[in-house]
């Protein structure tokens, strides 16, 4: 039966949750907080340049915000916020015994296990639109807004840069779907909902780590989050996509992976909490 | 309507939880599970919903086997199991539209009016809108017990229903069991309220460190647990305890001890082929020629209590 109640009334759960709305609150705070100080920065010594790539840029035009936002929550905040829902996911309705009711009612393993998979798809995307919306916002006020001088120097309307930062935020949401994954399988691994964030939260960090390693080359190309960053080559005439597909295939890698063997782990085990 | 053979479950690293057992529950019978804490009925319980798998042995479910057919079986099958377990932020009635929800059988656009009705028969309708973590106890196992009402269920399964609530609350889900029997739901409850079981059961069946140690009729297994001397004792209240029992000693009475101004002994057994047993009605004209003063007489029913004392021993400690 296609009935999507389920869905439904897992997603409605998620985003009722004040935990939810306390991480999204985060996310949105982020790109105002970049927003000002550059805003703070620029007022000091006008023109000030240097930083990072698209740092230099939001004086001049304040979508440039949205990439920035994006680059600075991407390889922390929003994986944390994807590894405290993911994580959660499951074990914590183990915790609370709210699992073995949805299983009894009868919710069936796979067609829950599914509705949580695209809740944390869901909360991915809410995430990243989050930030891209709140710097779009916080660029707009603070900031002139106009042409938009890609990396490879030449410019495009603000109507096409706009769309690119669309396309940059859907590349970004789809970077999180390794996390994810990776978290909804540890949440299938336990009965403590805090014990699976921290686990899920504190792998994240430890790829990140290791992708920061230079000795660790080899292993690297398979850490999910090594061309996180490669979103940036959407910013270039033309688009230079071969760093972004590689990344899309690692996170469908990933949540492949990650998916079956949560399916594996959550169909057969003993609900005993 | 449950019938399990040889069923088995050894958690990790221990002695089988529950080990072989023959459970057969009628359909429309009101069927008690008792047994001491740790005896295995919660076990058994989550293996009869397909919570966890059995390491040996069957279980059938609705006529269907568990946990094969757990999609077939448990729309109809409503369920309590170790107690209730709820979303704190949501309010009680978003708590049962989400366990509703999660139901592929249920009608969402009854859903509305059936969680309103299951609210009204837990007499929880009032505090609906209030956020469950503000609930109090027996306010959680009214709502556990409203999700196990969503829809009409062949089977409900309930692990210590009134685990919690008032006297009244009691009362109500006493007399709820009973209308739900009479409209031929089967009941399948454990607890520990013996005189409860009593009171509402058909059938009963004890556990023992994970062990069926009988099952059966209600009203049959006092008496074949306690075998003689289990029909009962004759118990007399009066101002004249010694005379009363050199009396009732005359009539055929044993086991006779005056507590007190309160005389009481065991009727004696009638033999297949002897004379008949006296009838209380003599013993108490008896009494009366005489001259004992009598203030109260009567015979007491052997109590499913004293049934499961002797069935599963005196001792306090829980098996490890
Ligand atoms: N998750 C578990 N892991 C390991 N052992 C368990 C687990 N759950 C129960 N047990 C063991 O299984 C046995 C039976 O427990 P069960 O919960 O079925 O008892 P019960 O009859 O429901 O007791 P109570 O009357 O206290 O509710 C106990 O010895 C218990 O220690
Ligand atoms: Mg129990």
């Amino acid at each position: 039966m296609l009935r999507a109640d389920l869905l439904r009334s897992e997603i409605a759960t998620t985003f009722r949750r004040w935990r939810t709305l306390v991480l999204l609150a985060v996310l949105a705070g982020v790109p105002v907080l970049v927003g000002v100080a550059v805003r703070i920065q620029t007022g000091r010594h006008a023109g000030g340049g240097g930083g990072p790539a698209f740092l230099a840029g939001i004086a001049g035009n304040g979508l440039f915000l949205v990439f920035t936002a994006l680059a600075v929550t991407l390889p922390v905040f929003l994986p944390m916020a994807v590894g405290v829902v993911a994580g959660d996911a499951l074990a914590g309705e183990a915790h609370t015994g709210t699992l073995r009711y949805l299983l009894v009612a009868p919710a069936g393993r796979t067609r829950l296990l599914c509705a949580k998979l695209v809740t944390v798809v869901a909360f991915c995307l809410a995430g990243t639109l989050v930030v891209a919306l709140s710097a779009l916002a916080t660029g707009a006020l603070l900031f002139p807004l106009g042409k938009v001088t890609l990396l490879s120097g030449t410019s495009i309307s603000f109507g096409e840069g706009l769309l690119r930062a669309l396309a940059i935020a859907g590349v970004v949401a789809l970077s999180l779907l390794g996390v994810a994954a990776l978290g909804l399988f540890v949440s299938t691994l336990t009965d403590s909902g805090v014990a699976a964030m921290a686990t899920t939260v504190g792998l994240v960090l430890t790829a990140q780590i290791l992708d920061g390693i230079p000795q660790l080359q080899a292993i690297q190309p398979y850490l999910f989050p090594h061309y996180w960053l490669s979103f940036a080559d959407l910013l270039r005439d033309p688009v230079y996509l071969d760093g972004i597909l590689r990344n899309l295939g690692l996170q469908a890698l990933y949540a492949a992976v990650f998916g079956s063997a949560a399916w594996a782990r959550f169909t057969t085990r003993d609900i005993t909490a | 309507m449950i019938e399990t053979r040889g069923l088995t479950k050894t958690y990790r690293g221990g002695r089988p939880a529950v080990d072989g057992l023959d459970l057969a529950v009628p359909r429309g019978s009101v069927f008690g599970f008792l047994g001491p804490n740790g005896s295995g009925k919660t076990t058994t319980i989550r293996m009869l919903m397909g919570l966890i798998e059995p390491t040996a042995g069957t279980a059938r479910v609705l006529g269907q086997p568990m946990p094969g057919a757990v999609r077939q079986v448990l729309p109809r099958v409503g369920a309590l199991i170790e107690g209730p377990a709820l979303y704190g932020f949501l309010s009680g009635r978003d708590n049962l539209r989400r366990f509703d929800a999660a139901d592929p059988a249920a009608d969402p656009r009854t859903r509305s009016e059936r969680v309103g009705r299951a609210l009204d028969r837990v007499g929880l309708a009032a505090a609906a809108g209030k956020k469950a973590r503000a609930y109090s106890l027996g306010m959680k196992q009214r709502l556990g017990l409203a999700a196990a009402l969503l829809q009409p269920r062949e089977l409900l399964v309930l692990d210590e229903p009134t685990n919690g609530l008032d006297p009244q609350g009691m009362r109500e889900i006493r007399a709820l069991v009973r209308e739900l029997a009479a409209d031929g739901t089967t009941v399948f409850l454990s607890s520990h309220l013996l005189d409860e079981i009593e009171q509402v059961c058909t059938h009963a069946a004890v556990m023992a460190r994970g062990r069926l140690v009988t099952q059966g009729p209600v009203a049959g297994l006092t008496a074949a647990v306690l075998g003689p001397g289990g029909h009962g004792r004759l118990a007399v209240t009066t101002p004249d305890p010694a005379d009363a029992v050199r009396v009732l000693k005359e009539h055929g009475l044993t086991g006779l001890r005056a507590d007190g101004d309160r005389v009481t002994g065991e009727l004696p057994e009638a033999p297949p082929d002897g004379p008949a047993p006296p009838d209380p009605a003599e013993l108490n004209a008896a009494l009366v020629r005489a001259g004992v003063r009598v203030r109260a007489f009567g015979t007491q029913r052997p109590s499913l209590e004293d049934a499961f004392v002797r069935l599963t021993g005196e001792g306090f400690d829980v098996a490890g």
